[in-house]
């Protein structure tokens, strides 16, 4: 018995579209006026960046992962 | 009725994940739609462990200018004092300075927040350029900020060499006797920041970093089984001349009902040398006495060792490429930090609107699985070459900085 493939992809097609539509019309759930936790400098991924960036250059320097800190790190020869 | 919102809350939520899907990538360098706060901090940081201690000062400056502008300007510094493992086997103790100079300015235009920048570092054997430009958009009433960014560096290496009366020169014999090598790099990031609840934000990170040049050390060697003497000798690396990676990331942080924040983070990375590292992160902070806000962390990386490292190879010109980093090795590591920040007053500065001093310290451990203590081979006393001890490194950490907002 054959995959009615056409039908899954005109399913997911539609499926695809209805999410898109929903996008033009999404309505922010957490207010403005809700937001003062997230306000909040405690709440920051980075309260301090001199000190974060610091940080993730220490790692950096010794293990053979990088990338993804958020922040821009310059080329060195650090090892 | 009750079926339509169903139906659109549904469909909300599949469009929120498509978007998440769709957001992965990273370097969030700055937040859309509102610019930095005004800001100073003077920081001193001090590394210690393996032989190697590393201090000096940074100073970030960041101020506004008009409604759509804000630059920032870091000066860094490391003074380096090594006398670490890698240096007893295959080279003496010395002492060198890197500088870091680096420039970015941010523009914000409505809902988006240009920026690009330049970093400088230099150092007696390595000079490094940097530039990168990212933006960013804030969208659906600013639940969503994405991010585009890319940075592009070029490197020159050099290898040092000291002369009879101890001071340190560019080898000129160095890479068939051009005296340098070049390094190159391009970084391509994605990133979606994302609130979730009043209580709750959430960070994807995705980064694609690519290398084309001389990625080794040029000092460090790679050892090979060689019966005479202590067991092996020493040569010179051989790395390969690109390397790609990819990296992604996510974090939580959450708004704890008595004013506290927890942190969770993890990171997947992998590359084209063999490198799959995992890296998992919490955090915790605690405000209390009005002044007076407590950090801590727990941090832990497990990654495979490069295709091509090894602690010992067989006998020398084993393979094309052949490394000892300890970097590149197999290897667990630890890191716990506490740090602690209390505001105070300026007295006779009404122009600064805050001021902090904060005290950060982390000890930091590192157990490698394939990377042994080669300084110890003593085949008289039984400790034959590739069964010496397996290396760790500990080190401390130390961060003492001042930071005024004004």
């Amino acid at each position: 018995m054959r995959t009615p493939i056409i039908p899954v992809r005109v399913a997911l097609v539609l499926a695809l579209v209805q999410a898109l539509a929903a996008c033009s019309s999404i309505q922010p759930w957490v207010k403005p006026f809700e937001r003062e936790h997230l306000a909040d400098p405690i709440m920051a991924f980075d309260r301090n960046p001199v000190s974060g960036s610091y940080r993730d250059h220490v790692f950096e320097s010794r293990e053979g992962a990088r990338g993804a800190t958020g922040g821009v790190g310059g080329g060195c020869g650090c090892n | 009725m009750q079926l339509i919102v169903t139906s659109r809350s549904t469909a909300r939520r599949v469009c929120a994940l498509a978007l998440v899907l769709l957001g992965g990538l990273a370097a969030a360098t700055a937040v859309a739609g509102v610019l930095p706060e005004d800001r100073a901090d003077v920081l001193y940081h001090r590394y210690q462990g393996g032989g190697i201690t590393i201090q000096g000062p940074s100073v970030l400056v960041r101020k506004k200018i008009g409604e759509n502008f804000s630059v920032a300007a870091n000066y860094y510094e490391d003074l380096i004092s090594s006398a670490s493992i890698d240096v007893k086997l295959s080279a003496s103790a010395y002492k060198e300075q890197r500088k870091q100079e680096s420039l970015s300015l941010d523009y914000l235009h409505g809902k988006s927040t240009y920026s690009a920048g330049y970093i400088h570092s230099k150092e007696l054997d390595y000079n490094s350029d940097t530039s990168f430009f990212s933006v960013s958009q804030d969208m659906f009433g600013d639940l969503t900020t994405v991010s585009l960014s890319f940075k592009r560096g070029w490197d020159r290496v050099y290898r040092d060499v000291r002369l009879p009366d101890r001071s340190l020169v560019n080898d000129p014999a160095f890479n068939d006797g051009r005296g340098f090598d070049i390094a190159d790099h391009r970084g391509y990031g994605l990133a979606l920041s994302q609130i979730l609840t009043r209580n709750m934000v959430l960070s994807l990170n995705y980064e694609a970093l690519t290398d084309q040049g001389y990625l080794a050390s040029p000092y460090r060697k790679i050892r090979f089984v060689d019966t005479s003497g202590k067991g092996f000798s020493l040569a010179d690396q051989i790395y390969p001349r690109t390397r790609t990676s990819n990296a992604f990331s996510a974090r939580v942080k959450y708004y704890l009902p008595y004013r506290a924040a927890l942190d969770a983070q993890y990171r997947f990375f992998t590359d084209t040398w063999g490198i799959v590292a995992h890296t998992a992160e919490l955090g915790y902070t605690h405000p209390i006495w009005k002044r007076w806000i407590f950090d801590g962390s727990f941090r832990y990386t497990r990654q495979s060792a490069a295709d091509f490292y090894a602690d010992l190879f067989p006998r020398a010109n084993f393979a094309n490429f052949m490394a000892r980093d300890r970097e590149l090795a197999t290897l667990q590591s630890y890191a716990v930090g506490v740090g602690a920040t209390y505001e105070f007053s300026m007295p006779h500065a009404p122009w600064i609107n805050k001021s902090t001093v904060n005290l950060r310290i982390d000890h930091l451990l590192i157990n490698y699985d394939d990377f042994r203590d080669a300084t110890v081979t003593d085949p008289g006393n039984g400790i034959l070459a590739g069964a010496e001890p397996l290396y760790k490194l500990n080190a401390n950490v130390l961060q003492l900085f001042l930071s005024i907002w004004f």
